[in-house]
């Protein structure tokens, strides 16, 4: 399986690193050619503002736009997950999201880096026990769509959300050694396998 | 799902060295502008930085002036806070913890210890470890790059010489890590222990980078980026994002220089977008030879 990762901006080596070691092959995304027969797509954490930024700099957001839109898989961790949102808030006038996934996202929720944590969190579906999260300055879920499925939440407010084909995570499974959530994309991506081949002809 | 199912199960932690290295993590690849004021800030986050640095004067100014300088007016901090949505972080004295201590009350994301700023313990740093906010501090080489994470730092840049728009020195530095990096990793067990010796190091983090090949931490560069193609420069021996001080708001047009840098780190590999941004930048900073120079800062630090 060939994963594209964001790699604009932000923590995308610890990504790629995460998936390699999973048996995927990887790819950092910098520009339009880098999409090419990727059968999924990973947006890191780092500064959202930045990273949308660069996106539209590097004529990068509308293939991406597209490619999602036609259903090719994609994992957003912090900024990730708000560059993959229907609506931002607290961010930039300016600042465009892809609209993948049908949640509204509020910015440095938790507060600033003296606020940001480690908890270790119970994520509906996933053996092993609680997963070990780290939330930096970490965005959260406001509104989730009646599509949208809710596997965590910290006091009651959703940190991690699935809606078909695109996940997103408000923390960092990056930073930590497990690799549990990692595996549950890639499992999810391969169980959807033949749609996504449809649609890479359809394209 | 039930609402206690999705609880957190055990209680929050802060200040980890998991989650300060976390934030630096997040900062890779990017560029943190130091700033005087919020419209700076402001023309900072417009141009794609992911944090910037509250200080009252950049290093060129400071240089000039001479004088003692200190922590930045806190009200000004706040300024700054507010203006901008992407991180900050603020200059605290070599030594000076109470410095530290102030900065993290008023809630910055990032302490830099640094030697642009007159150094207020002439033995000693900030012991790092009690604070929940992290700390960047500046090295010169890999000895001193482990000393500072022994004492807590979460991140590590290169000192270079800051307020001379000369990335000579920052060039320095950053080969004399990580060549000394690259060294470590083909000693034996027994030359691990003399290379800590030689480094004034502690055996336990020089043993972690002969096994891992690279700083326990994040390594950003600092100190005499004055250009698109000097940012690239230090991308590609290896540093991992770059802090730009007098570079962009002592050059003739901030706004364009500021993008420009932005643009040059992320694509930092890639010669004709570095051409293409490169282009109509106006004047870059005014350089200084460094051997002209009457106090050099990267001395600063033990």
């Amino acid at each position: 399986m060939r994963v594209s990762v964001l790699a604009l901006q932000g923590a995308s080596a610890l990504h790629e690193a995460a998936l390699r070691a999973l048996g995927a092959e990887t790819v950092p995304l910098r520009t339009p050619g880098d999409l090419d027969d990727v059968d999924a797509v990973v947006l890191p954490g780092g500064e959202s503002t930045t990273i949308s930024m660069m996106l539209e700099r590097n004529g990068l957001f509308e293939p991406l736009a597209a490619r999602l839109g036609a259903g090719l898989p994609a994992f957003g961790t912090c900024a990730g997950m708000i560059l993959l949102a229907d609506e931002v808030l607290d961010g930039r006038p300016d600042q465009r999201s892809f609209a993948a996934i049908d949640v509204a996202v509020r910015r440095n929720a938790f507060g600033r880096q003296v606020d940001s944590f480690e908890a270790d969190l119970r994520i509906e579906g996933l053996d092993g026990g609680d997963f070990p999260a780290v939330f930096i300055r970490a965005p959260v879920i406001e509104r989730a769509g009646p599509d949208v499925e809710v596997l965590a939440a910290v006091d009651g407010r959703p940190v991690l959300c699935r809606q078909g084909p695109v996940l997103v995570a408000a923390f960092h499974p990056e930073l930590s050694d497990d690799l549990r959530l990692h595996r549950l994309f890639l499992d999810h991506v391969t169980s959807l396998g033949p749609v996504l081949a449809d649609r890479a002809t359809a394209d | 799902m039930a609402e206690n199912e999705a609880a957190v199960t055990a209680g929050r932690e802060t200040g980890t060295m998991r989650v300060k290295r976390g934030l630096a993590e997040m900062l890779k690849g990017g560029v943190i502008m130091d700033v005087v004021d919020p419209e700076q800030a402001k023309i900072a986050e417009d141009a794609g930085a992911t944090s910037v640095m509250a200080l009252e004067r950049v290093p060129s100014d400071i240089r000039r002036d001479g004088g003692v300088a200190r922590m930045s007016d806190p009200e000004m901090i706040e300024g700054i806070k507010a203006a901008v949505t992407i991180p900050v972080m603020a200059k605290a004295r070599i030594g000076h913890f109470a410095e530290a201590q102030v900065l993290e009350s008023l809630g910055v994301d990032y302490v830099d210890e640094s030697e642009v700023l007159t150094p207020a313990d002439e033995a000693h740093h900030i012991d790092k470890w009690a604070f929940t906010v992290p700390f960047v501090c500046g090295a010169t080489n890999l000895g001193e790059a482990l000393r500072r994470i022994s004492e807590g730092a979460a991140m590590i840049r290169s000192k270079g010489e800051a307020g001379t728009g000369n990335i000579v020195e920052a060039v320095r530095h950053l080969r004399s890590i990580l060549g000394d990096i690259r060294k470590i990793t083909q000693a034996d067990s027994a030359e691990v222990y003399d290379w800590a010796k030689q480094l004034r190091a502690p055996v336990g983090l020089v043993q972690e980078v002969a096994e891992t090949g690279t700083l326990p931490v994040p390594l950003f560069c600092a100190g005499g980026i004055a250009t698109p193609a000097d940012a690239s420069l230090v991308m590609q021996l290896g540093a991992q994002a770059v802090f730009v001080g007098s570079g962009i708001f002592k050059s003739d047009q901030p706004a364009v220089m500021a993008k420009a840098i932005v643009e040059a780190t992320t694509n930092y590999a890639d010669p004709e977008i570095l051409a293409k941004v490169s282009r109509g930048l106006g004047k870059a900073m005014p350089g200084l030879e460094i051997d002209a120079l009457d106090t050099k800062l990267a001395d600063r630090g033990w």
